[in-house]
């Protein structure tokens, strides 16, 4: 079980445990991940937002007004690009999911829109969210404007001076950037700190989680808010593919939001699943076993179990952990999870800009760095078709581009 | 056999004395292991003990910033266990931490180095009901007190299963948020108080926001007495010597003691 061979084009077999990304049960287990480790004092919220997300998520009218705003307002769908120069640079068949062309330039709008109908429909007046990069937050930001929520967003302060121009979207768009001044000042300490604030105006506010992170049934929820990504995507692939189904199918992981709503649309096909961090961040690669912010993953940590800092080029990846259910897909073989440098990323983001003509965020240009390096390496064998989920635009990261050129 | 944590506290209660437990950040100081002697000295009926973690969610900044200081200057559990083991106090004491810290080797192993160095309680507070199974079957077979938190938040049938399953004693949270100092207890307190009793025999302690001598007196009038954490870091943090805090722990129990009368 779970053998895969990496080279012609001999498939894995895809365990029964992980044939297909499911609910989780009332536990949100995936194995022995997930869970829900918060204080007592958060758990019935946890319940709430489960039963409301449980009975939303079954009424046709949700799921109606949720396919309309992600269609009249989000700009779905989105493309399924050829990168034809790459593809020939390549030899291989390279098709990009453009959630980049998504409205506020990033997948992290699917997840934001269902979460914020949901907050919106149990009554919260707010919306709470961390941020890494800034575009959780300028998604949260944007669908609090839209649905008449107010929205308070935490960052560290050292993502602050990374993503400014985030930070003054955020603004524009009405939402409270509070900086987040203590620990590493990235993502992690972002969490912390909204789970801090989730704990005292939890009556009132909803706690929006940007990735599939989080106490159950946030891993869960988030994942079935970005799975258009990847039934979108299968649909795509069926229709331009004479095989309808990739070889394979990548996408970059921070907490792995836009990896799990991708992979789910393929999780039941041939495809090979690729996972795809950032050297400094590489929780499935290098973490071990652990608790962090309401669930048990992999997590980057000390021999102490003092959870370490994670360090990229790309401040959307740099988080110690991973989503629970990617721990999951890791440890079954269904899944599998790679690594790339600072390095190799900007010389793909140069690389997808100057043929393409596309200028992708630091943290999708991680998915391409591979897909460049085993191309070239023959790990992904000549002829072989690959979609690759683009999760972002560029635009953003182009001060940091400036200084690392 | 020494006695347990919960029957110690009970027999304490029934002297007819509010119980009183103050908390250090294991490590926090070179010399923080004379603060537990200090707190031990001044009245204190139970000692409580934070194994500081990196992350943590549910503290508020004057523990966060202790469990740092403690971090940076090397402290592991190994090492806290050993002071810990040197340690010659006539009250239980108990340990404060995370899941994370907990689950490092295996939950069995971790309450049974808790155990061997003397430690007769634990708190892990982003363990509820949910995630408690293996960890309350581990402490229990170790002889070690498994405190669950009750919150305000919790439904009648939580509190219903915190009170059955908690061991030690009950730690009533006063307010929703994180530990810190407080300058008003709210009403829900009281509430939640008078509700824990009503379910329960075991001790009722109130903890969170506990910041002065006639707050520790007013709650303990709800319950069976306080766990005072923050406003005794603060002063640690900001400089105050054993001796100084052991003074005010002092104060907070004659406040007790005079508001029980």
């Amino acid at each position: 079980m779970g053998e895969m061979s990496w080279s012609g084009r001999q498939y894995a077999t895809v365990p029964a445990a992980t044939r297909a990304m499911r609910d989780p049960g009332a536990t949100g287990r995936f194995g022995t991940y997930g869970g829900r480790y918060v204080p007592e004092s958060l758990i019935p919220a946890c319940h709430e937002i489960e039963a409301a997300f449980r009975e939303a998520w079954s009424d046709p009218e949700f799921r109606s007004r949720l396919d309309t705003l992600l269609t009249v307002y989000a700009g779905r769908p989105t493309p399924l690009t050829p990168a034809w120069r790459l593809s020939h640079e390549l030899g291989i068949t390279l098709f990009l999911k453009r959630e980049d062309l998504a409205h506020t330039g990033s997948h992290k709008i699917n997840n934001v829109i269902g979460q914020a109908l949901l907050a919106h429909r149990m009554g919260k007046e707010r919306l709470l969210a961390e941020t890494g990069a800034g575009q959780h937050g300028v998604a949260t930001a944007t669908a609090a404007a839209l649905l008449g929520l107010k929205a308070t967003v935490f960052m560290g302060e050292r993502d602050i001076e990374r993503q400014e121009l985030n930070v003054l979207r955020m603004n524009v768009l009405g939402a409270e950037v509070v900086p987040v001044t203590t620990g590493s000042r990235t993502l992690k300490d972002a969490c912390n700190e909204a789970m801090r604030h989730w704990v005292s105006s939890v009556d009132d506010s909803y706690y929006c989680i940007g990735s599939v992170m989080g106490p159950h049934p946030y891993p869960w929820m988030v994942r079935e808010f970005q799975r258009v990504i990847g039934e979108e995507a299968r649909a795509q692939c069926a229709a331009e593919l004479p095989v309808g189904v990739p070889d394979y199918v990548v996408a970059c992981v921070g907490g792995g939001s836009n990896a799990a709503g991708t992979f789910a649309g393929f999780v039941d096909t041939t495809a090979r699943l690729i996972g795809v961090e950032a050297e400094g961040g590489a929780a499935a690669t290098f973490g071990r076993a652990g608790v962090l912010h309401g669930f048990r993953s992999l997590v980057l940590q000390d021999e102490d179990g003092q959870v370490t800092e994670a360090h990229s080029v790309a401040a959307g990846l740099d988080y110690p952990g991973i989503g629970p259910e990617h721990a999951h897909l890791r440890d079954g073989g269904r899944a599998r999870y790679e690594t790339v440098n600072d390095g190799e990323v900007l010389q793909a983001l140069l690389c997808l800009a100057r043929t393409e003509g596309i200028l992708a965020a630091l943290e999708s240009s991680h998915a391409v760095a591979w897909v460049i390096r085993a191309a070239r390496s023959g790990e992904i064998a000549p002829g072989s078709t690959v979609m690759l989920t683009l999760s972002g635009r560029g635009d953003k990261d182009i001060a940091s581009i400036k200084e690392l050129l | 056999m020494t006695e347990s944590l919960e029957e110690f506290l009970i027999a304490r209660r029934g002297t007819g004395r509010p119980l009183l437990v103050p908390y250090v950040t294991a490590g926090v100081t070179p010399g923080w292991t004379d603060v537990v002697h200090a707190y031990a000295d001044a009245g204190a009926d139970a000692v409580e003990l934070g194994f500081p973690f990196s992350d943590p969610m549910l503290d508020g900044v004057t523990i966060q910033e202790a469990s740092d200081r403690a971090i940076a200057a090397g402290t592991t559990v190994r090492k806290i266990l050993e002071e810990v083991a040197t340690l010659d106090v006539d009250v239980p004491l108990i340990a404060m931490t995370y899941s994370n810290l907990v689950v490092q080797q295996s939950t069995a192993e971790f309450c049974a180095a808790l155990t061997a160095s003397g430690l007769r309680g634990l708190i892990v507070p982003d363990s509820p009901l949910e995630e408690v199974g293996e960890l309350a079957d581990a402490a229990a077979a170790e002889g070690l007190d498994l405190v669950l938190l009750a919150a305000p938040s919790s439904s009648r049938a939580r509190l219903r299963e915190i009170t059955e399953r908690s061991r030690g004693f009950v730690y009533a949270l006063t307010h929703m948020g994180t530990t810190g100092e407080r300058g008003e207890i709210p009403e829900q307190a009281a509430r939640l108080g008078r509700e824990l009793k009503g379910l329960t025999d075991r001790p009722v302690l109130f903890g969170f926001g506990v910041s002065h001598p006639a707050q520790a007196a007013e709650l303990a009038g709800h319950a069976d007495g306080v766990v005072v954490a923050s406003a005794l870091m603060r002063k640690l943090l900001d400089g105050a010597r054993p001796r100084e805090l052991g003074e005010y722990v002092a104060s907070i129990r004659r406040a007790l003691d005079q508001g029980a009368r």
